[in-house]
């Protein structure tokens, strides 16, 4: 909302002298937020009122036509200059004893533009006759602006445009609809200053021997969705009469644009007062007007030119022909006003908020009116605002007002708010006397009425978000100032720090750093065309996933079910920006693959819902894991002066797949790796990863490895780029809370080195798990330190070689023990996986 | 240890002659002195100061002797071998600092040789700041809320006193699911959680929640569709706004340095009445740039403030909705976006470089902000 100073003066006795950013402090002060303070126009020097005496046109060579104009700008010369000015104007469209806006020499017009007396097509002109554009008060290019022919010459043009007037923009948020006018920021600075306030809504009375009866006809059908409907017709309307300056200034300076007279009009008694309002031109109406909901199958061509399927929940103006209006919204075109309107009705009504900001929504149409009206209009003011819109056509545009004014429905009665008049205090928390409430209540244009200890409070009709205790206290708090309120902390009670969960992710999160990759946190809206680049199936789970109605881009309306996509992406980025080696990282959440179908119920407010309603909330919405991902592509180990690098390999990402289940609390005896095919990964080179949870369960928590071929090529990486990915909800589920402590033996350890012989197919990771059951408590660790193919082993197969680490907690194993451990631990192996012990 | 001596007589035994122990000792001593290394050095200490050498045997026969003569015998030879000893130790740190000063030297390395051999890996600012929030607050007792991203649109607007007219309803640039009809949203914010904090938890409640939001912005400069926000609630008997500036102004200290405040303005939220916004006193110039534009502050753009974030006292509709008596409980709501802040207080320029995941804006953050 944009408020003229000059305006608000008109309203409020305002202290002389004070500027535009004074008050807007004390708007801030009170609870309003004004964005800006500006001038209307960025002119200084002498910018005078002219008058043209004479004028001739000289058409030049390059075929325009200029004209050599003299304009009196003074009564009598100066010593700033001759009172006759010869001034070079290129536009056509004033006249002979036209009064117009001259900058002499001197003046500085908006962009810093300086008017000088210049040498131009063989004259010397003495200043310049100005047009809208030039002076920074409108767009139009229509050439000269011409000024009431009453406009005084030789006087001060800036003041009369109010060009020294200055704008406050306000905010202005949804439950302060009134301050969408004049009369309602104006009533916060009268509080602000307090100072008194003249409301144009008292001063405005009806029309000697007006009745309220027998005006243009109109029926509501619908007296919840339209509460009250008051039309005022004005007869004999001259449609030739211009808008006066003063009303295009104000509403220009408003922020809305000049139109004509009678729209002119209606928009400046709803910038003044709030109420929307509507003209139709009574000849093109037919019968009368009823307000009533659509019925199916409707249309309406609106002012916006746009045909409009109206929906029955839609509130409707019509007539006999059929809609001419959507209610509170927007006009109609058939019954709009035109260049020879003579007879207008004015419509004054008031609107349900809840219905207006529906329609206003289903047609994603929003109007000037239907902002006021979502916030509340004042339901007592219809009257006051048609017969005030009336009174300013019939004045400005000839005509008279009809005696015989309808109007319809009534206001609703005030509720009034019982409150206790310690609440404020108790809220706020600072000392507030009755008297204090009282009296800052009644400053906000509530009645009061003290019923025993308690006090009953009426709000003001413009006031439809004061509808509960707290919304006075509210009003209360800000009236005596935010600034007020002490400063006290609070102590709560002792907690139970973070969750086994947070700790979980913080520990992930500083492990993968340490390990050498870099946060990259993505967008989680993903197309098919990621899934496609992924190389996933058609009939994928992670294709199952959610879709937006709104995506800001259409390629990526889903929501991601796997946290690769961002990663890629990202990868490719850094690498076009020049990032030789990548690795990176994300931990978020993604949508577990869902099947549609669930739809949240929407309980009452009144109450906490049912149980059955908040279990049917909480299933409703879809299961989000906690993902970790990561991505790696170029040099695992970087060359140098130290020796050549080391590519990374399918090895990193399982590696650190390792590292995050580490990290999570996942002991490492309970991560099972197996082969697995998966795309985006390489089929040979893809490793699942599960836990084993303390309950004995396996629970699949991921996968790790190299990307396919195609993948890397998709997304242009480096060849061998790797990823992995895994559910951290999962993995949790097998992290230990209290880790039990190995008993440390300070007996020297026994080695044994085995060399077996296994089938090339026959995983590492069941040779060793084998070894370490067979072997039994003694063995401390088994280590694989070499795998050989060759001439050595039969084809077929491979010799895989382990030093195994054997100690008794009490006392030194012998030679015998040692090798006996070991073999059990070989034969437990060949049970198992067919190895047999390779002699050298 | 010495042996019986059975099989000759002490007497002839010529080793503890004043001059044979005088003639070892000073054999002793040259071949100290002409020890050029410290392998010569250990010979010679084999040689001169073992087991077997002629001092060891001259000591060994001291007991053979008859007592009268084992006293002055025991002084001599000991006497010599501990001048043996001394020059041992003396010739030893001579020769090893000989070997310090020559064979370490031309060890030594260019120390300042770059080992960059593995790369670098970093946590995201992002993340990084929100914990330190979440830990400000568990300082103090509080415990961290998490919850869902799509969420449900009664947590996300309806419990919060936004009904499907409401005005702010429209002004949140909400992401839909699939429908509107799914009853699902992508939350604007993390308020939501508020609500299920206060149906699953029992009072009082304490609780920050940090969490990644969507609003249907494009991202340029200064706009993202996804940011993160973290928001604090407390509900509890007795809170009052007093309270709720108490736990602002600590919050801003523990952030941004000793005695900085915070400053309430009214404002206008569905979910809290009376509503606020809040502004931190510009930590760098802490108002002096105001009125000087000489010493213009470009944090705060010499406004001597920041905005923050937005807060109030839980609407008591908010507290129904989730089962909580309002005439006994009361609470305060208080929440702000992390990008945002991490762009005041670190000076990011561009919304772009937090969100675009390029490696160089999180490793110059590393692990802690």
């Amino acid at each position: 909302m944009r408020v003229p100073l000059s305006w608000l003066r008109e309203l409020v006795e305002l202290p002389a002298g004070e500027g535009g950013r004074a008050v807007a402090e004390r708007l801030v002060r009170a609870g309003l937020e004004v964005e800006s303070v500006t001038r209307v126009g960025q002119v200084s020097g002498p910018l005078v009122v002219g008058e043209v005496l004479e004028l001739i046109e000289e058409p030049q060579r390059n075929g325009k036509t200029i004209r050599w104009c003299q304009v009196r700008v003074a009564h009598a010369d100066g010593p700033s200059g001759p009172a006759v000015r010869g001034i070079v104007c290129g536009a056509h469209n004033f006249a002979v004893a036209d009064r117009v806006v001259v900058a002499l020499p001197g003046t500085v017009l908006p962009g810093g533009f300086e008017i000088t007396a210049r040498k131009t097509y063989g004259h010397v002109s003495d200043g310049m006759i100005c047009s809208v554009r030039e002076l920074g008060i409108g767009e139009e290019h229509s050439g000269i602006l011409v000024l009431d022919p009453d406009a005084p010459v030789g006087a001060d043009a800036a003041g009369l445009l109010g060009l020294d007037d200055e704008v406050l923009d306000l905010a202005v948020t949804p439950d302060r609809g009134y301050c969408l006018s004049v009369r309602g920021v104006a009533r916060e600075v009268a509080t602000a200053y307090d100072v008194g306030l003249r409301d144009p809504v008292t001063s405005a009375a009806l029309p000697p021997g007006a009745s309220l009866s027998g005006g243009y006809p109109v029926e509501v059908a619908d007296p919840e969705g339209c509460t009250s409907f008051v039309a005022v017709t004005v007869s004999g309307f001259d449609p030739a009469a211009p808008s006066p300056d003063w009303l295009v200034h104000r509403i220009s300076a408003a922020g809305m644009r000049s139109i004509s007279l009678a729209v002119d009009v209606t928009n400046y008694v709803m910038l003044e007062l709030g109420q929307p309002l509507h003209a139709y031109d009574s000849e093109r109406l037919r019968g009368p007007i009823v307000v009533r909901r659509a019925r199916p199958g409707e249309r309406l061509v609106t002012l916006d030119d746009v045909e409009r399927v109206l929906d029955p929940g839609d509130l409707l103006i019509t007539d006999s022909s059929g809609p001419i209006g959507l209610a509170g919204v927007m006009g109609g075109a058939s019954t709009e006003i035109t260049e020879r309107t003579r007879t207008i009705v004015v419509e004054s009504a008031h609107f349900s908020a809840a219905g207006i900001a529906r329609t206003s929504r289903r047609h994603r149409l929003g109007s000037e009116a239907s902002r006021r009206f979502e916030r509340g209009v004042d339901p007592t003011m219809q009257l006051a605002a048609a017969v005030r819109a009336a009174g300013l056509l019939a004045r400005l545009g000839g005509g008279t007002v009809h005696p015989q004014v309808s109007v319809v429905g009534a206001p609703p009665a005030a509720v009034a708010i019982e409150i206790d008049p310690d609440l404020p205090a108790r809220v706020i928390g600072r000392e507030l006397t009755s008297g204090q409430v009282i009296a800052t209540l009644r400053a906000v244009g509530a009645e009061v009425i003290q019923l025993g200890a308690r006090l009953s409070v009426s709000p003001p009709p413009w006031r439809p978000d004061l509808s509960d205790p707290y919304d006075l206290v509210e009003e209360v708090a800000r009236l005596v100032g935010y600034d007020t309120i002490p400063s006290v902390l609070p102590v709560a009670p002792p907690g139970r720090g973070l969750t086994p969960a947070q700790r979980r992710r913080r520990a992930v999160g500083r492990a993968l750093a340490a390990a050498g990759f870099v946060e990259a946190p993505s967008y989680p809206f993903v197309g098919p065309a990621d899934h496609d680049a992924l190389g996933l199936p058609g009939d994928d789970p992670r294709r199952r996933t959610l879709q937006l109605a709104n995506p800001i881009a259409d390629t990526a309306p889903q929501l991601r079910t796997t946290l690769l996509p961002g990663l890629l992406a990202t990868a490719r980025r850094n690498i076009g920006r020049g990032a030789g080696d990548v690795a990176l990282f994300e931990q978020g959440l993604v949508l577990s693959p869902t099947q549609p179908g669930a739809v949240a119920p929407r309980p009452a407010v009144t109450g906490r819902p049912a149980t059955a309603e908040l279990e049917a909330l909480y299933t409703a919405v879809p299961d989000q894991p906690q993902h970790v991902g990561l991505v790696a592509a170029g040099a695992a180990e970087r060359s140098g002066w130290w020796g050549p690098g080391r590519p990374v390999s399918w090895a990193d990402a399982v590696a650190a797949a390792r590292t995050v289940l580490a990290a999570a609390g996942v002991p490492e005896a309970a991560v099972v790796v197996r082969a697995a095919r998966l795309m985006p990964w390489h089929p040979g080179r893809c490793a699942a990863l599960a836990v084993r949870t303390p309950d004995g369960d396996e629970l699949a928590v991921g996968h790790a490895g190299e990307l396919h071929p195609r993948v890397v090529a998709a997304y242009g990486l480096p060849e061998r780029a790797v990823a992995a990915e895994l559910d951290l909800d999962a993995a949790g589920r097998a992290s230990l809370e209290v880790v039990p402590a190995p008993r440390v033996s300070t007996y020297p350890v026994a080695t044994q080195d085995v060399a077996l012989v296994v089938g090339q197919d026959v995983p590492v990771a069941e040779v060793s798990a084998a070894l370490v059951e067979g072997a039994g408590e003694l063995l401390e660790q088994v280590r694989l330190f070499d795998v050989y193919t060759g001439e050595q082993v039969p084809a077929g197969h491979r010799s895989l070689a382990f030093t195994l680490r054997m100690r008794a907690v009490d006392r030194t194993l012998t030679v015998e023990e040692a090798t006996a451990v070991r073999d059990a631990a070989v034969a437990e192996a060949a049970r198992r996986t067919g190895a047999s012990l390779r002699r050298s | 240890m010495s042996a019986p001596n059975s099989d000759f007589d002490p007497v002839e035994v010529s080793p503890l002659h004043a001059e044979n122990v005088a003639a070892a000792r000073d054999a002793a001593l040259a071949a100290i002195a002409a020890a050029r290394s410290l392998e010569q050095l250990k010979e010679v200490r084999l040689a001169h100061a073992g087991d077997r050498s002629p001092l060891a045997l001259a000591n060994r026969e001291i007991g053979a002797l008859p007592p009268a003569a084992r006293a002055e015998a025991g002084k001599r030879v000991g006497a010599s071998r501990s001048a043996v000893a001394q020059a041992l130790a003396t010739r030893q740190a001579e020769l090893e600092a000989e070997r310090d000063a020559s064979v370490l030297v031309e060890e030594s390395v260019d120390v300042t040789l770059p080992w960059d051999r593995r790369p670098t890996g970093a946590r995201h600012p992002l993340t990084t700041l929100s914990e330190r929030i979440a830990d400000i607050f568990v300082a103090m007792g509080w415990e961290v809320a998490e919850g869902p991203e799509v969420e449900a649109d009664w947590f996300n607007f309806d419990a919060l006193n936004i009904s499907p007219e409401h005005p702010a309803r429209a002004e949140t640039d909400t992401f839909y699911v699939t429908s509107p009809d799914s009853g699902l949203v992508l939350r604007t914010h993390t308020s939501p959680v508020q609500v299920r904090s206060l149906l699953q938890r029992d009072l009082p409640v304490y609780v920050i929640c940090p969490g990644r939001v969507f609003r249907t912005d494009e991202l340029d400069a200064t706009h993202t569709p996804v940011f993160h926000q973290v928001e604090g609630l407390a509900v509890d008997e007795g809170l009052t706004m007093a309270h709720l500036k108490g736990t602002l102004d600590h919050f801003a200290e523990r952030m941004f340095g000793p005695g900085l405040a915070t400053r309430l303005r009214p404002s206008y939220f569905p979910f809290t009445e009376p509503s606020a916004e809040m502004d931190l006193q510009c930590f760098v110039c802490r108002g002096a740039s105001v009125g000087d534009p000489a010493n213009p502050c470009r944090t705060c753009s010499s406004e001597g403030w920041i905005e923050w974030g937005g807060c109030g006292m839980v609407n008591p509709r908010v507290l129904r909705a989730c089962g909580v008596d309002p005439d006994r409980y009361t609470g305060f709501a208080f929440g702000m976006g992390i990008e945002r802040a991490l762009m005041f207080r670190h000076g990011v320029a561009d919304m772009r470089d937090m969100v675009e995941g390029d490696v160089r804006f999180a490793l110059a953050f590393g692990m802690e902000v």
